[in-house]
């Protein structure tokens, strides 16, 4: 693997400016002339707009304009959408009611924006803002998803009957009837998946900028994909051409996909500019972070899993609600859906499977995607209902998961997905190992004695990663391919610059992607460059979420490579009078294999650019680019064990050792990997334990800053055990499955079952709080 | 308008400011000194620390005319002569960040944190004086990881200095 190739576990390139100050993110950012954006936001969940009047405001200091919803739409400027069609079981398509980047008639969550204030400094767009009045009449309001689609209820949007967005299902629903009903034993189980708020620590933010010289747009921004910010705010807002928009993702604090979206306020901040004639900055600060973010899971669900008489899953059968909020986000109905139903076979061997979901307007923000997104909620809902089901059962939970494990591939799930690859039981050999699982009953003695309620919980997890081949989800309804792009380019030196539609925002690839490089051609890290997140500079992308830049972006960038590594050979060859077939790259170095005849890489790469000598027909230079999509979705798999300690007096949950024990794949870079698996947990455990947003029954956010929502922080959180067995995935040229949201789909069942079994009862709901957990040691006594 | 004269970096800088301005803005609008970052309105976050007149302390929770006459080093300062301090190399070393962007904040506060309880922490100290930096990327592991490794760096070479 050499030092810097694949498989090492080299520091990062970009660490460098991170430490010392020079990361340059959107807030960053300034340019000459550059004036401050503030939003009017409703402070009501649901009323209608009678009058926006912003004439005092416009006359106080340093304010340039006041721009509202109705000139906004009078300029033509279109509504946000989702880009993900799904129909409903009876075919009709999914009711996606209007979402205007300024509301102009109706405004439908607290933090919904009304109008955009333009002033010489933050705190004047401040003091303006408060001055805009707003006349609204208030209209009744439902935040609760359950509640939305009973009859009577306040309604969102003149689309959707009841709320009712869509009513879905995946599976067979007779065949999971019969396997119910013919069952030696069913458990039943109501699985609540709580709502979170994704806070990546760097607030969005947005600088748009028109030039009237060129009739030009930029658009800095928070983004986690800005080529598919340029995509949408092109062919559905109307805000400007694709050539005439730029769209530039600079360093970019977290996303955890709460920065795939495309959100108003880049859209009219870059109207904005063209409105007022001047380059309009807006920095979310954290309390609007909380409000208008999309939000993450959400989900209420029924679930009936059936054995037989060897405790062999026959049935599952799942209806689920989910809550998509006030509007529909970009990819929000794909989340529930495709995400999450075909997930639900687990590791396991389930002949029947059935999941029908209905998605619900609220006046709550928008619900979409977020780490792991639809995976952790189906994952949170197997790995409870089966240590519920091995608690009933009397069986050890890792006997019941045994027996029920896919043994051989690849293997078809009633639910589309086709498993490439895995060894489940070798991860939850490896994770028990790792835990002592057979020492905890002398620990849990232990704890007794001590007065603690010590439990050990389990949960075997498994994700589709590497999204996705794009006929395939073009099927079920993408709006888009969710392919990669990468472009090599070796210069007359012999450096290489990379250039990918991947985009980092914090995973590491201006390492992990020259290790590619470094490993084909033996060149130095240090000679490697890696381009992205600027659509004046790498064509086309779609960005990173889903566990995607290692399988497909790496892809891409392994077949880009292939093709300079042909014509460097062609190159070499001909300048050392050898047939190209003898060529061998090593170390920097074309050599002529069994002979010690050399030429140094960027002597071939001057060769490409003099052109003095070159075969016959053979165009100069060495530039090549490559489209990767990917044949399957990738199923990284692992199994994590969590073992906490309770205490009865207060609640307060411990967490002893935290285990995880994955299969991720070939990997790059261990030590990134283990990065990302750390990071996952604690989010994971931050759900499970800590983190939930809460609204009133007026709409009211009660959960909109550091103070009310429970970030996990260092002291509530234990130094995890990781490690990793992999079969790496025989459907990408690296072998790679991805590692970006394992830590936070696997976790969040095994902290609740560690907790169920400390406490003696099953009927917890996350987060577990120390009321909650004490609450239910209680009941149990 | 605060007129607020100041050494940052070890340099003096003075400006002008509205009275409301805070120290955080201060540095990242006045100063251009863009590393220290603002990640929340509560003073939770801690992505802000600087150091004035030698302790950490937040920049969001105080106003540029309360830090006149004071001496300020932020995390632009922190490397002396291009050299990484053994913190931010540590840092590097233990993949203690990811996105960067509470990186700043965590670095300072790690740098006090060690000088006060000079160079002896354990784990449990470690995150327990975190409480007030939040990260979002590292779940924390590599970031105590680090530290530690730069307080054993530190008070090994302070150890071996005397």
């Amino acid at each position: 693997m050499g030092v810097e190739g694949i498989g090492a576990r080299v520091a990062r390139k970009e660490d460098k400016r991170f430490l010392t100050g020079k990361g340059r993110y959107t807030d960053d950012m300034s340019v000459p002339g550059m004036k401050y954006a503030v939003f009017v936001r409703s402070p009501h969940a649901h009323a209608k707009i009678l009058k926006v009047d912003a004439s005092a405001a416009k006359g106080m200091p340093g304010v340039i304009d006041v721009l509202d919803g109705k000139q906004l739409l009078a300029d033509g400027i279109g509504n946000l959408i989702c880009g993900w069609m799904i129909h409903s079981k009876d075919g009709t398509p999914m009711k996606m009611g209007a979402w205007r980047p300024l509301a102009h008639e109706t405004v439908r969550y607290v933090g919904d924006a009304v109008a955009i204030v333009v002033a010489d400094s933050v705190a004047e767009a401040r003091d303006a803002a408060e001055a805009v009045v707003v006349d609204y009449q208030e209209l009744p309001v439902v935040t609760d998803a359950t509640k939305a689609l009973e009859p009577g209820q306040p309604q969102l949007h003149p689309e959707a009957a009841n709320n009712l967005i869509f009513d879905w299902e995946l599976g067979d629903a007779a065949a999971t009837d019969k396997a119910i009903a013919e069952a030696a034993h069913v458990t039943e189980i109501e699985i609540h998946n709580n709502r979170l708020s994704p806070n990546p620590m760097e607030p969005r933010a947005t600088l748009g900028i028109y030039d009237n010289g060129d009739d030009h747009y930029t658009c800095y921004t928070t983004s986690q994909n800005p080529h598919v910010a340029r995509l949408v705010m092109s062919a559905f807002y109307n805000v400007a051409p694709e050539n005439k928009l730029r769209v530039i993702a600079p360093d970019v604090g977290g996303g955890f996909g709460s920065k795939i979206y495309i959100y108003p306020e880049e859209i009219v901040c870059l109207w904005a500019s063209k409105r007022t004639g001047v380059p309009v900055k807006w920095t979310s600060d954290r309390t609007e972070a909380f409000l208008t973010d999309a939000h993450g899971r959400d989900h209420v669900s029924k679930v009936k899993m059936a054995f037989d008489a060897n405790n062999r899953i026959i049935g599952l059968k799942v209806d689920t609600i989910a809550n998509l909020g006030a509007y529909m986000s970009l990819f929000s109905s794909a989340v529930p859906t495709y995400l999450y139903a075909t997930l639900l076979s687990g590791q396991y061997d389930i002949p029947a499977i059935h999941a029908n979901v209905r998605t619900v307007y609220t006046n709550t923000a928008p619900v979409d995607a977020y780490r792991g997104a639809g995976r952790p909620e189906a994952t949170y809902l197997l790995e409870r209902t089966m240590e519920t089901a091995a608690r009933e059962l009397g069986v050890s939970p890792a006997e019941l998961r045994r027996v029920n494990f896919i043994r051989s591939f690849p293997h078809q799930t009633p639910v589309i997905m086709n498993y490439d690859a895995g060894d489940y039981e070798a991860s939850l050999d490896a994770a028990m190992k790792a835990a002592d699982w057979n020492g905890f009953a002398a620990r849990k003695a232990d704890a007794e004695s001590r007065g603690m309620k010590r439990g050990i919980g389990m949960s075997c997890y498994i994700e589709a990663c590497g999204i996705a081949p794009s006929a395939a989800v073009g099927s079920l309804g993408a709006g888009v391919g969710l392919w990669e792009s990468a472009e090599v380019r070796v210069n007359a030196v012999g450096t290489i610059e990379v250039l990918t539609g991947s985009h980092s925002h914090g995973q590491g690839h201006e390492t992990t992607f020259a290790q590619l490089v470094a490993d084909r051609f033996g060149v130095p890290l240090d000679s490697v460059n890696i381009v992205h997140g600027d659509t004046d500079k790498v064509q086309m992308g779609m960005g990173t979420y889903g566990s995607r830049s290692g399988a497909v972006g790496m892809s891409a960038v392994v077949k880009a490579l292939d093709k300079v590594e042909a014509k460097a050979k062609k190159i070499a060859a001909h300048l050392m009078e050898a047939d190209e077939s003898d060529i061998v790259i090593e170390n920097g170095e074309l050599k002529v294999a069994g002979t010690d005849k050399a030429v140094p890489w960027f002597q071939m790469a001057l060769a490409a650019y003099t052109a003095h000598n070159l075969p016959a027909g053979m165009e100069p230079g060495l530039k090549e680019g490559a489209f990767y999509d990917p044949a399957n979705f990738t199923f990284p798999a692992g199994c994590y064990i969590c073992e906490v300690e309770v205490d009865p007096e207060t609640g307060q949950t411990k967490i002893i050792q935290f285990v995880a024990a994955d299969d991720f794949g070939n990997i790059i870079n261990p030590m990134i990997v283990e990065g990302q698996v750390h990071g996952g947990l604690a989010q994971g455990i931050g759900q499970a334990l800590l983190e939930g947003v809460h609204y009133d029954a007026s709409g009211q956010l009660l959960t909109a800053s550091y103070m009310d929502y429970a970030m996990p922080r260092a002291d509530d959180l234990p130094s995890f055990q990781v490690s990793t067995s992999n079969t790496p995935c025989p459907n990408n040229p690296l072998g790679i499955k991805g590692c970006g949201e394992a830590g936070a789909i696997g976790s969040p069942p095994a902290l609740i079952n560690a907790i169920t079994d400390a406490i003696g009862n099953n009927a917890l709901t996350m987060p577990a709080t120390p009321q909650k957990v004490w609450a239910a040691a209680q009941a149990a006594n | 308008m605060a007129k607020v004269t100041m050494t940052v970096n070890g340099r003096q800088v003075s400006g002008h400011c509205d009275d409301r301005t805070l120290l955080v803005q201060f540095i990242r609008e006045n100063l251009g000194l863009t590393g220290t970052h603002v990640g929340c309105d509560t003073s939770q976050c801690g992505a802000c620390v600087i150091h004035m007149d030698g302790k950490s302390v937040k920049s969001c929770s105080i106003l540029a005319a309360q830090a006149d006459g004071s001496t300020i080093t932020t995390i632009e300062g922190l490397a002396a002569d291009g050299e990484l301090h053994p913190v931010q190399a540590a840092f590097k070393a233990n993949h203690g960040l990811q996105c960067g962007f509470c990186t700043p904040g965590m670095v300072m506060t790690a740098v006090d944190m060690i000088r006060r309880h000079q160079g002896q922490l354990d784990e449990a100290t470690v995150r327990a004086e975190l409480e007030g930096n939040i990260c979002r990327c590292t779940g924390y592991h590599n970031i105590v990881k680090a530290i530690l490794a730069a307080a054993a760096e530190m008070s090994g070479a302070r150890v071996a200095a005397e």
